[in-house]
């Protein structure tokens, strides 16, 4: 059964489930998960990979019609070095794509909201699609809106963590304010949590370690597909209301009405 | 602001005696503690601790995968120099040990740094004694400059600086700083070290401030294990590590748990420390620190390194010389310590595929900093 196509920036995709590369054992394996995935939007850390080299080992395995890059700014601290590594990733991957992270804590890689915004105002300017990695504030995410981001990446829970949807509430406020596409990104550690963000309204996810660190990377791979699709059907559907358990027998304020 | 107080804080004694005071049940509430304190670390380490290693294993192998996947970061170091003007007691650069004394040129530098990328390196060690008349920042700033578009890491394992040289060297390049206190007992320091700026225990305990002032992007800690009680040395560099990353909050750390090697006419070690003890160091380290460096050199023997990658470790090192000029320019000459695993990069390489690892060459890029 078809869900409706997510669109970011004009471009469409079919599938909802965005994915990582890191912490996999290998770049075939990380192809082969990959694939399995149906993602259409792979993002790769600039640090990872030598530009320089056209064999370089990770951007061989990504070469696949199915994966558009999604150049990542890892590993920078300020909107400085942001936009720096931005325009040479733009260059050397030839794309102006740009997964926007700027975590000057490397313990947690909690991203920095101050300069997250005023790289992503420069970088639009620049001619950026930009998709900022940010903890899941509301306001955050309008003012991100408002300096023409083309989608937010709230986390769930600290990157790598696998947690699940810790944010839970915020990312409610998030989806039900935007006006732009909602990436749950970091944190997302099983196949039900990815279900439940699609089923909450997020447009897409982002995964890496769960399925990178998985016993059977391919399988999970699978296995995320098919939640990210059944949580999207879910939310197309509309799930139906939980029933309230505390049954009401007397109506001590509505009683009046039928004397 | 420094580490100097909470340093004085802890008296040796009284740190060494809670540790071995530490009980059965101690070390069962740290196992089962969802974040883990100083004082779980402690029992962690303690000999109470010895019967629980197999599940202290499987634990740091979890936590350490989860943080860091399925890969281990490769590095290799690149020894400049082996001029002293230090008298350590258990290091064959010693300025009283008899060895000829070189210090490469620029030249030579880039004929090392070709075989190393050769076999695959893109992030490189550099490291040297202290001899600050001819190996002093002018050089090491050189060093960079002449290294910096060869490689896409670059770390330091050199004298302490003062932080303005730091502010200096950083810009060229100069990512990660290796600063080992060798030991935390300030008398045997003393023993350890009767000669040169490096007897200056102060300076050198401080020097992990100075470079967090600076805004070094990485550091490394260690003590050098064999000089003194180990689980005692090595609570400190843990308390070293909690204080550091609550002040330097922006800067990423790395621990590195070195054994005393034989080296040319010195030092035996005065503690001895067994495969099954640093392996209870190493998960004890996880255990405490989820997300910091756990470094493993090439001191250690292969088989011994093949079983104790998956239980912690993050990076570690192959095919090292460590003489100036070991890889091209002068094989031949002496080394500061004996290498126990001599395969090459390559082999260890593959021996990481066979454990399901990828061999990260490249994990920093220039254009970052």
């Amino acid at each position: 059964m078809k869900t409706q196509p997510l669109v970011i920036a004009g471009r469409t995709f079919a599938s909802r489930l965005f994915t990582g590369t890191g912490k996999f054992s290998s770049s075939a394996l990380m192809e082969e998960a990959l694939l399995a995935s149906g993602s259409e939007l792979v993002t790769v850390a600039l640090k990872r990979v030598d530009v320089a080299d056209a064999n370089d080992d990770i951007l061989r395995h990504l070469g696949h019609p199915q994966f558009s890059l999604l150049p990542n700014t890892s590993g920078v601290r300020t909107a400085r070095e942001a936009v720096f590594a931005a325009q040479l990733a733009r260059e050397a991957l030839e794309t102006n794509w740009l997964k926007l992270e700027i975590h000057p804590d490397p313990k947690y890689l909690l991203p920095d909201p101050i300069e997250t915004l005023k790289a992503a105002e420069e970088l639009v300017k620049l001619g950026f699609v930009v998709l900022p990695y940010i903890h899941a504030d509301p306001v955050l995410c309008k003012r991100l809106e408002e300096v023409g981001v083309a989608a937010v990446m709230p986390l769930g829970s600290p990157i790598g963590s696998n947690k699940g949807l810790m944010t839970k509430k915020f990312l409610q406020i998030i989806i039900g304010q935007s006006r732009v596409p909602v990436v749950v990104d970091a944190g997302i550690g099983a196949p039900s949590h990815a279900a439940a963000a699609l089923e909450m309204g997020a447009d897409a996810v982002l995964v890496n370690t769960a399925i990178a660190v998985a016993g059977q990377p391919v399988a999970m791979a699978t296995a995320f597909k098919m939640a990210v699709e059944a949580g999207r059907l879910a939310y197309e559907a509309r799930l139906a209301a939980p029933v309230a358990h505390e049954a009401v027998a007397s109506s001590p304020l509505t009683a009046f009405l039928d004397m | 602001m420094s580490f100097r107080p909470v340093f004085e804080a802890h008296a040796w004694d009284g740190v060494k005696a809670s540790i071995y005071a530490k009980t059965a049940a101690d070390v069962a509430r740290a196992l089962a503690a969802p974040r883990r304190t100083l004082e779980d670390f402690k029992a962690l380490i303690s000999p109470a601790a010895a019967p629980y290693l197999e599940q202290m294993a499987q634990l740091s192998h979890r936590l350490t995968r989860n943080r860091f996947g399925n890969t281990m970061q490769l590095y290799v170091p690149l020894y400049l120099s082996n001029e002293c003007q230090n008298i350590c007691t258990y290091c064959g650069f010693s300025l009283d040990n008899k060895l000829k004394r070189r210090t490469l040129s620029s030249v030579e530098m880039l004929a090392e740094a070709a075989v190393l990328k050769d076999w695959g390196y893109d992030h490189v060690l550099l490291v040297t004694g202290e001899a600050n008349q001819t190996v002093g920042v002018d050089y090491l700033e050189k060093a960079l400059q002449t290294l910096r578009p060869h490689f896409a890491h670059l770390s330091m394992e050199v004298q302490p600086l003062d932080q303005e040289d730091y502010e200096r060297l950083i810009p060229q390049g100069l990512n990660t700083v290796l600063v080992y206190q060798e030991t935390y007992h300030q008398d045997d320091y003393k023993k350890h070290h009767p000669k040169g700026k490096k007897s200056n225990f102060q300076y050198r305990l401080d020097t992990p401030d100075r470079l967090g002032r600076a805004g070094i992007h990485k550091m490394g800690l260690g003590v050098l294990i064999g000089l003194e009680d180990w689980r005692t040395d090595c609570f400190y560099t843990a308390l070293h590590l909690d204080y550091l990353e609550r002040t330097y909050w922006q800067t990423k750390y790395s621990l590195s748990f070195p054994r005393l090697r034989p080296a040319e006419g010195l030092l035996q070690p005065k503690v001895e420390m067994s495969d099954r003890e640093l392996v209870q160091l190493i998960c004890a380290y996880r255990l405490l620190n989820e997300e910091v460096e756990l470094s493993l050199s090439t001191r250690e023997n292969p088989a011994f390194r093949d079983q104790v990658i998956k239980l912690g470790i993050t990076s570690i090192s192959a095919g090292s010389k460590t003489n100036p000029g070991g890889y091209a320019v002068a094989p031949e000459s002496l080394e500061q310590f004996e290498i126990s695993d001599e395969r090459s990069p390559a082999e260890i390489a593959a021996m990481l595929c066979r454990q399901g690892y990828e061999p990260v060459w490249k994990d920093w890029d220039a254009a970052l900093a």
